[in-house]
């Protein structure tokens, strides 16, 4: 469960004050997919950057699953980010000089799982996005869709309950960006709470519902009393989210 | 986790390698400096102390330096010595001379000891053939001679030369024995100490008397022995009954092979610590390079730093991954400096026909102080990966 409280982010550039969170409140149940949109540099990678404990926040509270993180050390961030989040950036972040399998293996290392299990898992989430037979293969001798799909098998493998992507498939083909996306969904058929940040309409139709973002303001109808705040035209947007929610259960491709 | 962290290390190292052989140069020449310096030194303060107590470090001297005092020592009263002090086990006089000798094989200026039955026993002489001086040799002052395996195989052609003539000053005197002469090392060695030539013989004190001018019946110097290794305490009883008998200690010189043997050591000492410490020295300049490169290394890095806080590390396994990848670095330089110093050690053994074998104190030392070096120069790189923060680090191009 992830609950924003008024949470500020503000970047000094000199002078100027860039607010890139402003009194952002969300709430997010545990298993839901929900999409992230909004124009670029409206603040979505730093929203994202919050809830994966990245980054911290200057003003308000946030909470994943009831408890507040403010306190908490960087080897407690450390901790929660290695067993609770499964990143998917939009420019993978594949460490260049690494096979696919170490890659993926990375995070398990970091979990302290055995050899035996390790291997196990790595050949299961390679198999899952079907690279298994490029294992041996360094990021940069794979196209971007294969590097995304390393990336998403990366995060799966330590078996996350929350997983953050990034605009995954922002820098892919359609064809391929459709492969990401049912990926995503079966992660959320197994009971994951995912949170996919994209500028893409259809890409975030396919989400249970959309939260909106707008020069670090933010409009989540989930949220009961700071909605009285939200300009009516920005709710007025969030209609349509109730019908592609029932429309992407037609989509066969989902 | 570690042997996760050894095996990134030594792949980064392979990735890098002409900048990680730079890198280690610094120690590699620090160790090869530190391992042959001290492996040559050692191996030299080994042959010497080898020597020295092949003489006898137990041994005692005691020389007269006022010639002209009244009250000198009678050949009976240093004999009788061993039976006073509690601590001396033998004395014996001795007088040395440089006298011509002669046979039919050959002419040669030998130096000649005039001693007693003692001598050998203090000198731990061990006979190859016959018998040293024995009392009633001493007493009748009759001519005979001991001599030493060169002397034996110059003057008669072979060492079993019993019975054989030696000419002395042109006066015959009968071979009774041969000493085994022990290795080559101890004749140089006594050539050294004595200032003597390679041949040596030894008859009794009393007939050299009559051979040698300026050889009298009072006693020069002498040697004694001490009673179960107790060199110091019968030094010290000989010194007080010097004291004693003259007052004066300008008048007498003790001196006990052992002190050579403490000299000796203070000596190559000395040697070793300065060698080591200019071999610190460059192991030192070596550390400052591997944490240049440290330091490089974590900056073009810092993504992937980011990347790996992103997916769960903590600070401080990365901490220690950059540690152990400093450490890596000195340890393999330190083995490639022991490889180099063993085929150098190996060459000079070669081509001067010596055996110096790598000095394992010296080995673990060095292995000690390269890992000292990578952990402290590795410190603050170390230090700068783990603290950076996730988003920062992620940001970075
Ligand atoms: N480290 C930073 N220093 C200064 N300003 C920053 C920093 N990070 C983000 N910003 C600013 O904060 C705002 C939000 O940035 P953010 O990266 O969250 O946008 P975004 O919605 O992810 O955009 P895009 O869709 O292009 O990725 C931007 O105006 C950006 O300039
Ligand atoms: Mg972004």
């Amino acid at each position: 469960m992830i609950v924003f409280n008024n949470v500020s982010k503000i970047y000094h550039m000199g002078d100027e004050v860039v607010k890139a969170l402003d009194h952002a409140s969300i709430h997010i149940r545990q298993g839901e997919f929900v999409s992230i949109i909004g124009p670029s540099g409206s603040g979505k990678s730093t929203l994202m950057n919050i809830v994966g404990c990245l980054d911290t926040a200057d003003e308000g509270e946030y909470f994943l699953d009831g408890m507040s993180i403010k306190r908490y050390s960087e080897k407690s961030l450390a901790m929660i980010r290695s067993r609770k989040i499964g990143f998917i950036f939009q420019n993978f972040n594949l460490i260049s000089t690494m096979t696919a399998e170490e890659n993926v293996e990375l995070p398990l290392i970091y979990q302290g799982l055995s050899m035996n299990e390790r291997k196990a898992r790595v050949k299961e989430a390679l198999e899952m996005v079907d690279l298994y037979p490029r294992r041996k293969h360094t990021p940069n001798q794979m196209s971007g869709g294969q590097q995304q799909r390393v990336a998403i098998a990366r995060a799966m493998a330590s078996k996350p309950s929350i997983f953050l992507a990034d605009e995954p498939t922002g820098n892919l083909d359609q064809a391929t960006g459709r492969q990401i996306m049912q990926i995503f969904h079966h992660l959320h058929e197994q009971g994951n709470t995912i949170v996919l940040i994209t500028h893409d309409e259809h890409v975030a139709e396919q989400a249970d519902r959309s939260i909106k973002i707008m020069d670090g303001k933010v409009y989540d109808e989930t949220v009961g009393k700071e909605e009285t705040d939200v300009p009516v035209s920005a709710s007025a947007e969030e209609t349509p989210s109730e019908e592609t929610r029932q429309s992407r259960k037609e989509d066969p491709s989902a | 986790m570690i042997l996760q962290s050894i095996k990134m290390a030594l792949k980064s190292i392979k990735t890098n390698k002409l900048r990680s052989f730079l890198t280690m140069l610094g120690i590699i020449i620090g160790v090869f400096a530190l391992v042959v310096l001290v492996s040559l030194v050692s191996g030299a303060t080994n042959t010497i102390t080898e020597s020295i107590s092949d003489i006898g470090s137990d041994m005692i001297s005691v020389t007269m330096l006022d010639w002209g005092a009244n009250n000198r020592l009678s050949i009976k009263e240093v004999e009788s010595l061993a039976d006073k002090l509690p601590n001396v086990a033998a004395t014996a006089p001795a007088a040395q001379g440089s006298i011509d000798a002669k046979t039919k094989l050959k002419t040669e200026n030998v130096m000649v000891y005039g001693t007693t039955p003692a001598y050998a026993e203090i000198q731990g002489y061990k006979m190859k053939y016959g018998r040293f001086l024995m009392k009633p040799d001493c007493e009748n002052h009759t001519n005979v001679v001991v001599l030493n395996h060169d002397a034996a195989i110059t003057f008669f052609g072979r060492d079993n030369c019993i019975g054989e003539t030696l000419k002395l000053n042109g006066r015959a005197y009968r071979v009774i024995g041969v000493v085994d002469s022990g290795n080559q090392q101890m004749s140089m060695m006594s050539m050294l100490l004595n200032g003597g030539g390679m041949y040596t013989v030894y008859i009794p004190y009393t007939s050299l008397i009559r051979l040698a001018s300026g050889i009298k019946l009072s006693v020069d110097s002498f040697y004694a022995s001490a009673v179960d290794g107790n060199t110091g305490a019968a030094k010290d009883e000989i010194n007080d009954y010097m004291m004693d008998k003259y007052g004066d200690e300008d008048m007498f010189y003790i001196f006990s092979q052992s002190e050579i043997s403490e000299a000796m050591d203070k000596v190559t000492g000395t040697l070793s610590l300065l060698l080591g410490g200019i071999a610190a020295i460059s192991l030192l300049v070596g550390g400052i390079g591997i944490m240049n490169i440290m330091l490089v290394s974590v900056t073009e890095r810092t993504r992937e730093i980011g990347i790996r806080k992103a997916i769960g590390a903590q600070p401080g396994v990365i901490r220690l991954q950059f540690l152990i990848e400093a450490m890596t670095l000195s340890i393999v330089g330190c083995l490639l400096g022991i490889v180099l110093s063993w085929i150098t050690l190996q060459i000079i053994n070669i081509l001067a026909n010596v055996s110096f074998g790598l000095s394992i104190p010296v080995i673990l030392l060095s292995v000690l102080f390269s890992s000292g070096v990578g952990i402290l120069f590795g410190i603050y790189p170390a230090h700068k990966a783990a603290k950076m923060k996730p988003i920062d680090a992620l940001r970075f191009s």
